[in-house]
């Protein structure tokens, strides 16, 4: 049966409708890739916004008034949503009508979160879980506010200095720390004794030493798996261990690159090797801090690094083959270096998009507190000097507080600059060609070194 | 009233619209739609592609013409993500229509469960891809994957595969899971097509001493290809701009293995905050896509489609 058109005509014609759906959608794609709003920066007005925005922080909504803020958080590492429920209901105690509306993302998908629904000024949040890298871009972006001369004189004083990296940016404060982290080293002690190692290795020759121990004895493939996905998880572990190797600086203070000699190279030609010696499972090039925790608790691993959070997530009897193994110790250095740590801080800054910034630092506030960090330290260590020396805080893991006060003194941070996202994606891309043998270590850095001053522009 | 009035003519009043009047009457409401949220980002967009927009560098936006996409056309990265993107499209669509195909033609065929079996192969299409990915990230894991269960219990592999740590298997994989989600959708569209097709014609043919093959070959091909051009074109043009299936699969690594040029594009707009450069790439994306499909449409008539 033919139409009107003839067959041909209606198949043309259907064709160009679908062609013109394809275009159509297509472009849809790339309009919500850079939507209107979203792609005026000049709404953002940062200059104008920091510079209000503590005007408004001083001047607190009328008691009582009902008040809602929304706040975007991080369901990983650190605290976990039910941590955040117990001292939200703690603050709502003295803040009844402050209406707390929490929503959590992975880690990996929180910058762009914030970045989608904050820039150009339309954002919905009033609280932001910031990163240690990010204070810069966010702030150059005009996302956050400058709440320098809002922070109570408590805090400057007994906050550890590495907790502060997260939330300042030339010289002013952006952000409340409220998570110091860093990754440490947990090994399945069993596994380790079963191999003749009685204690903890302290240096990466010994852990070196330990894994070929323990894959000797043929109990496991891998004696290690490690979080180095093509994401931040890689940067953080490569950090950490170039901090051990003799240096972690990414840039000096003309911008130059550092990050492919001294200890940036040392540290991947030593991820390399523990690849093709067959000590680290090659799995760990998909494995973020989450599947990590999977696998050692599988039992098929004898050592890892972590966040925090990892210990207590290894050792959960519902969850965990080797339930009750997994130790902790503080992170292998090399030479003399005795131990290093990545700086795992994030902040919670305000917006400036945010209508209620005064109430948004209230709740930062409390969040932030000696009080509610002392509420669970399961997930995550507090930031405040005096709860290391409390000991009704540390009596339940001695061990991981000790291993803690060691990193703690000493966290390396990855740089705080406005193209940190650039260099880590360049990074991260360039750590996996040299773990795949695509590239030499050399090669890898150096082709990202030669990027540098184009992610400066 | 008066009866004056009564009197007037009433056939100027009652005469009809023009048809094409009534037409764009009724297209109006669903062309204002589209016009606000399609036409007006699109022309948002492409202005945008022209300027130099950083978010980092608020306030300095200078016009820079065609830069933005000479910048991504003399780009390596760029055109490596390209053609990561025409890999995946070209081996998806053609396993995804290949094997809906099949599916359909048993789904087309009398036998009893008939419904059961229309009833679960739709299931993977029904599953939000989020999920789907997310299921299949499990299942390739390298170290408690039940792939590598699977193959190891039945003595196909040795030792355990990390499939999506390897650059030479992830991009299979991910593949593999698009494939598994999307050849029900393509199955179901030719099945519609399927039966649109006169069963006499299979009859006839029969009799006139035609085999299955020749029946394949001679009527069903030539009468489903308008819906296989359909279902060709609505493909390749999803596939081209694959993201959400990849992004949680492996982020497009391992070192970009599965960078295709959707992610590439989102990293440049979002992790980098290049909006400039990112409405350039959205805009180059949909000119790639009009004209797989118009090589499509032109081969397809070609054959006599």
């Amino acid at each position: 049966m033919t139409n009107r058109y003839g067959a041909r005509g209606g198949l043309r014609i259907r064709a160009g409708v679908v062609l013109m759906a394809a275009a159509f959608a297509a472009a849809g794609c790339s309009g919500s890739s850079a939507t209107p709003s979203a792609a005026q920066p000049s709404a953002a007005a940062p200059a104008s916004a920091s510079a209000a925005a503590p005007a408004s922080a001083a001047a607190p909504s009328a008691a009582g008034e009902a008040i809602t803020l929304h706040v975007l958080l991080m369901k990983q590492a650190a605290y976990s949503d039910t941590d955040v429920a117990a001292m939200t209901a703690a603050f709502n105690v003295d803040h009844p009508n402050i209406t707390i509306v929490p929503e959590f993302v992975a880690y990996d998908a929180l910058h762009d979160k914030i970045v989608t629904a904050q820039a150009g000024g339309g954002g919905v949040y009033d609280l932001i879980l910031v990163d240690t890298p990010w204070p810069a871009e966010m702030v150059k972006a005009g996302i956050i506010t400058d709440i320098t001369d809002k922070i109570p004189a408590e805090f400057s004083t007994g906050v550890f200095d590495a907790a502060w990296t997260a939330a300042k940016y030339n010289g002013k404060i952006y952000g409340v720390p409220w998570i110091n982290d860093t990754k440490f080293f947990f090994y399945n002690e069993k596994m380790l004794n079963n191999a003749g190692i009685t204690a903890a290795p302290k240096t990466w020759d010994e852990v070196e030493a330990a894994a070929k121990a323990v894959k000797a004895k043929g109990e496991v493939k891998y004696p290690i798996i490690s979080s180095w996905k093509q994401a931040e998880a890689v940067i953080c572990e490569w950090t950490q261990i170039a901090a051990a190797m003799g240096g972690s600086e990414f840039v000096d203070a003309q911008g130059k690159p550092l990050f492919n000699q001294g200890g940036g190279l040392a540290a991947l030609k030593f991820m390399k090797k523990l690849i093709d010696e067959g000590l680290v499972d090659p799995a760990s090039l998909s494995s973020t801090e989450d599947d990590v925790n999977t696998a050692m608790s599988t039992g098929q691993y004898a050592m890892t690094l972590n966040w925090t959070y990892g210990l207590s997530v290894m050792n959960d009897p519902k969850a965990s083959k080797v339930a009750g193994q997994i130790k902790v110790a503080p992170s292998p250095g090399e030479g003399s270096v005795t131990t290093s740590g990545v700086n795992g801080g994030m902040s919670l800054a305000v917006t400036t998009t945010s209508k209620h910034p005064a109430e948004a630092l209230q709740y930062a506030l409390f969040l932030a507190s000696e009080k509610s960090q002392e509420m669970d330290v399961a997930n995550a260590l507090p930031m405040w000097k005096a709860s290391f020396d409390n000991a009704d805080v540390t009596k339940n893991n001695p061990t991981l507080f000790a291993a803690a006060k060691i990193q703690f003194s000493g966290l390396v941070a990855r740089p705080v600059v406005p193209y940190y996202t650039k260099l880590s994606n360049a990074l991260q891309a360039a750590i996996q060609e040299a773990l795949l043998g695509k590239k030499t270590p050399e090669q890898a850095l150096n082709d990202v070194a030669a990027q540098l001053p184009s992610f400066q522009q | 009233m008066t009866a004056g009035t009564l009197d007037r003519p009433r056939q100027r009043r009652s005469k009809p619209w023009p048809e094409t009047w009534v037409a764009a009457a009724f297209v109006a409401p669903a062309a204002l739609v589209i016009l606000l949220v399609v036409v007006v980002p699109l022309v948002r967009a492409a202005w945008m592609s022209l300027f130099d927009i950083e978010l980092t560098s608020p306030g300095v936006e200078p016009f820079v013409g065609l830069r933005n996409y000479v910048t991504q056309l003399t780009s390596a990265d760029f055109w490596d993500s390209v053609s990561k993107a025409l890999f995946f499209t070209g081996v998806t669509t053609a396993l995804e229509l290949s094997l809906g195909l099949g599916l359909a033609m048993l789904m087309d065929q009398p036998m009893r469960f008939r419904w059961l079996l229309r009833s679960i192969v739709i299931l993977p299409w029904a599953l939000p891809t989020i999920v789907n990915a997310l299921m299949w990230r499990w299942i390739d894991n390298g170290t408690y994957g039940s792939l590598n269960a699977l193959l190891a219990q039945t003595g196909v592999i040795h030792d355990y595969v990390p499939w999506l740590s390897q650059d030479s298997t992830a991009m299979w994989m991910v593949v593999l899971a698009d494939v598994w989600k999307m050849t029900p959708f393509c199955a179901i569209l030719i099945l519609a097509g399927l039966q649109g097709i006169d069963r006499e014609l299979f009859e006839a043919a029969r009799v006139d001493g035609a085999g299955s093959r020749q029946i394949f070959r001679r009527i069903i091909v030539p009468l489903l290809t308008p819906i296989i051009l359909v279902v060709l074109v609505l493909r390749t043009m999803e596939a081209f701009k694959v993201f959400d299936i990849i992004w949680i699969m492996t982020g497009g690594g391992p070192a970009n293995a599965t960078q295709t040029v959707a992610i590439y594009a989102y990293r440049t707009a979002y992790q980098s905050y290049d909006f400039g450069q990112g409405a350039a790439l959205g805009y180059l994306i949909a000119i790639f896509i009009m004209l797989l499909a118009a090589v499509y449409l032109k081969l397809l008539r070609r054959t006599g489609a």
